[in-house]
C-alpha cells in the first residue's frame, strides 16, 4: 500500500514535469525571429500563401489556443512533419532512437558495473591504493571532454589495436534487422543469433566506454563516500563484534543503504549523459538521435529539433522515474516519507 | 589575563590552503592559464595564427622547436590558437556563471527562507529545468536563433542557474532557523538585510567552491558545443572547433587534434583540482 502510494506520487510528479518541459519547448519554437511559415515556405513565396499556411498551422490563434493544439497532437504521439526528410518527426525519431537508447542503456550498466564495485574497494581501503585509483578515475572522468576520449579511444583501437570496430552498431557485411525492440543486443539474443549479440557488443564496447567515464569516476566517489557514512554507524559495528564475515558486512549491511545517493546523482548526472551522446555517437558514426538532431538544427527544421528535445527530456524524465522507484525498493525509509509527505 | 595569541582567520585560511597540494596545483594551472589569455598578443610566437591567415609551405609541420605544438592544415602555429582559444572558453566561463550564478543564487535564497508557495514555485521550475539536457538545450537555440558563441553562451546560462538555485536553497533552509537570523529578525532588520547580509555572506563558501567546479564543466560544455560546429564561427580560435577539424588528419597528423584536446583538459583539470582543494579549505561538505 505504501509503495503503491509513492508510486502514485512519483508518477503524477513526472507528469508534471513534462508538462512544464513542453510548455518551455512551445516557447522555444514560437520564439523564433521572423515568421516559420514565411521561413518553411522559402523567399518566393507569395503573402496569400504565406496566410494560408499560418492558418493551416494555426499560427493565426492565440498563443494560448496554439499550445493547447501542440499539446493534443504531442498526446496521440504527433511531433508535426520535419521540414528536411518531410515525414513525420515521430517516425523519423523512433527509427534513430533505438540507437541512442542501446547506448545509453548500456553505458549506465557499465558506468555502474565498474563504479560501483570500485568505489566499494575505495571504502573498503580507505586511503590505500584502490581509494587512489577511485580518485583518480573520478578527476580524469570529470576533466576530459567527451568527445576527445571518444576520439582518442578510437585512435587507439583503430590504429593501434585493432580489435574492436570503431564505427557504427554492426559489421555492414552481416546484416541483422531488430525489428523487436529495436536494441540489436537483445532482440539477437530473442532470435537465438549470438553471433550477432557479441558483434553488437564489441560495437557497443567503445563508445559506452567513452560515454561512461565521467559518470563512473563520479558513482565511485558517491558510493565510497555514502559507504564510509554507513561504516562509522553504531549498527556496523555492532556487527563487527558479532564476529559476521567481513565480506557480509560489507557487501550486505554496508552496501544496501549506500545505494541511495549513488543511483539519485545517476539519475541527475543522466541529463549530461544524453547531450554528450550526441558527441559520442557523432564520433562513432553511430546512427542514433545526434546525427538526425545536429542535421535538422543546421537546417533549422523546427519540429525535427523540438521533437528531439522533447524525446530527450521524456527519456530524462523515464529513467529518473525507474531510479526514484529503485531507491525506493532499496531503502524502504525512502518510500514510507515518499507516501507520507 | 592575558589572551592566548590568535590567528586571524584569513591567515589560518591562507595556511590551510597553501599546505594543500590539490589546492595550489589547481591554481597554478588556474592562474598560469588566465595569465596567458591575458599577455596572449605578447607571448604568443605567431600573434599572426589567429587570423584567417594562409602559409602553404608551413601545412601540417609536427611540433618541432620552432612550433611546440605543431601547425595546423592551413599552417597556422597551434599553441598560439591554443592560448587564443583559452580567451573564448574562459570569457563563455566568466559570462555563463556570471549570470546563471547571482540569478540562481538569489532564487535559491528566496525560495529556501520564505518557503511556502515561493519555494514550490521556485523549486519545481528547476525541477522543469533539469530536465532538460544543457548540451541539446543549447543545440535548440542555436537552431531557434544561430549558432555563434553568444547564443552558446545564452542555452548554458538559461539552465545552468538551476544547480545554484539547488545548492543555495538547501543551505539557507538549513541557515534560516540559525540564532543570528532570529536575533537580526528580532533588532528589527528588513528582509534585504538578512538575505544579503545574514544569510548570502554564510553561503559564499559553497558557491566558490560550486563555481571553481562548474568553470571546468562549462569549458567542456562549450567545447563539445564547438566540436559540434555550433560554437563561435572561424577564424577565431577555438579549442573545440581545432580538435574537431585536427580530426579529419588523425592518425598521422596527431598533434592538430590531440594537443588543443590536451589544452581543453589542462584548464578543465585547474579548475577541478582548485574546487577539490578549495571545499577541503573551507571545509564544505555541501558541494559534490
Amino acid at each position: 500500500m505504501e509503495f503503491l502510494l509513492f508510486l502514485l506520487r512519483r508518477v503524477l510528479w513526472s507528469l508534471l514535469v513534462l508538462v512544464g518541459l513542453s510548455v518551455v519547448i512551445f516557447l522555444i519554437a514560437r520564439a523564433v525571429p521572423g515568421d516559420p511559415a514565411r521561413m518553411a515556405l522559402g523567399p518566393t513565396a507569395t503573402q496569400e500563401q504565406v496566410t494560408d499556411l499560418r492558418h493551416k498551422l494555426g499560427l493565426d490563434r492565440p498563443l494560448i489556443t496554439q499550445y493547447g493544439l501542440f499539446v493534443a497532437a504531442l498526446s496521440h504521439g504527433d511531433l508535426g512533419r520535419s521540414l528536411l526528410t518531410e515525414r513525420a518527426v515521430t517516425d523519423d525519431i523512433r527509427e534513430s532512437f533505438a540507437a541512442t537508447l542501446e547506448l545509453v542503456l548500456a553505458t549506465i550498466f557499465l558506468a555502474l558495473a565498474a563504479g560501483l564495485p570500485l568505489g566499494i574497494a575505495a571504502a573498503r581501503w580507505k586511503d590505500r591504493w584502490p581509494d587512489t585509483a577511485s580518485r583518480l578515475v573520478a578527476i580524469l572522468g570529470a576533466v576530459t571532454p567527451t568527445f576527445f576520449l571518444a576520439l582518442l579511444l578510437q585512435l587507439l583501437a583503430g590504429y593501434v589495436l585493432h580489435v574492436l570496430p570503431t564505427t557504427g552498431r554492426l559489421d555492414p557485411a552481416d546484416p541483422f534487422h531488430a525489428d523487436i525492440t529495436g536494441l540489436i543486443t537483445l532482440d539477437s539474443l530473442l532470435e537465438g543469433r549470438f553471433a550477432v549479440t557479441l558483434d553488437a557488443l564489441r560495437h557497443l564496447l567503445l563508445p559506452a566506454t567513452a560515454l561512461a567515464a565521467a559518470t563512473m569516476g563520479q558513482m565511485a566517489r558517491l558510493t565510497r563516500a555514502s559507504m564510509l557514512e554507513v561504516m562509522s554507524q553504531d549498527y556496523i559495528e555492532a556487527a563487527r563484534a558479532f564476529g559476521i564475515p567481513d565480506w557480509l558486512r560489507v557487501l550486505k549491511y554496508t552496501l544496501r543503504p549506500s545505494f541511495v545517493a549513488p543511483l539519485t546523482i545517476l539519475g541527475l548526472e543522466f541529463a549530461s549523459m544524453i547531450g554528450n551522446a550526441f558527441v559520442v555517437e557523432l564520433v562513432f558514426s553511430w546512427p542514433g538521435m545526434a546525427a538526425y538532431g545536429i542535421r535538422t538544427i543546421l537546417q533549422k527544421d523546427l519540429n525535427a529539433v523540438m521533437g528531439v528535445v522533447m524525446v530527450s527530456g521524456a527519456f530524462f524524465v523515464g529513467v529518473n522515474l525507474v531510479i526514484d522507484l529503485l531507491v525506493g525498493l532499496v531503502d524502504p525509509r525512502i518510500r514510507i516519507r515518499g507516501a507520507r509527505a | 589575563m592575558s589572551e592566548p595569541p590568535r590567528l586571524s582567520a584569513g591567515y589560518l585560511r591562507w595556511y590551510r590552503f597553501s599546505r594543500n597540494p590539490t589546492a595550489v596545483i589547481g591554481a597554478a594551472i588556474v592562474l598560469i592559464c588566465i595569465a596567458a589569455t591575458i599577455l596572449a598578443p605578447w607571448i604568443t610566437p605567431f600573434p599572426n595564427a589567429v587570423k584567417a591567415v594562409v602559409d602553404f609551405r608551413s601545412r601540417h609541420l609536427p611540433p618541432s622547436a620552432l612550433h611546440w605544438f605543431g601547425t595546423d592544415d592551413v599552417g597556422r602555429d597551434i599553441l598560439t590558437r591554443v592560448i587564443f582559444g583559452y580567451r573564448v572558453s574562459l570569457l563563455l566561463v566568466v559570462v555563463v556563471l556570471g549570470t546563471a550564478v547571482p540569478f540562481g543564487a538569489i532564487l535559491g535564497m528566496l525560495a529556501g527562507y520564505y518557503g511556502g508557495w515561493v519555494e514550490i514555485a521556485i523549486m519545481r521550475t528547476t525541477d522543469i529545468a533539469l530536465a532538460i539536457p544543457p548540451l541539446v538545450m543549447a543545440l535548440a537555440v542555436a537552431a531557434v536563433l544561430s549558432p555563434s558563441l553568444f547564443h552558446s553562451m545564452l542555452a548554458i546560462a538559461i539552465l545552468w542557474w538551476t544547480w545554484h538555485a539547488r545548492l543555495v536553497y538547501s543551505l539557507a533552509r538549513q541557515l534560516r532557523t540559525q540564532e543570528y537570523i532570529e536575533a537580526a529578525r528580532m533588532v528589527g532588520a528588513g528582509p534585504l538585510h538578512i538575505l544579503f547580509r545574514e544569510l548570502l555572506p554564510n553561503c559564499l563558501p559553497p558557491i566558490v567552491v560550486k563555481c571553481s567546479l562548474d568553470a571546468g564543466f562549462v569549458i567542456l560544455v562549450g567545447a563539445s558545443l564547438s566540436f559540434l560546429g555550433l560554437g563561435i564561427r572561424p577564424p577565431t580560435p577555438d579549442l573545440g572547433t581545432m580538435v574537431a577539424t585536427g580530426a579529419a588528419y588523425l592518425p598521422e597528423k596527431w598533434w592538430e587534434s590531440v594537443l588543443p584536446g590536451c589544452a581543453i583538459l589542462f584548464v578543465a583539470l585547474g579548475f577541478n583540482l582548485l574546487g577539490d582543494g578549495l571545499r577541503d579549505v573551507f571545509d564544505v561538505q555541501e558541494v559534490r
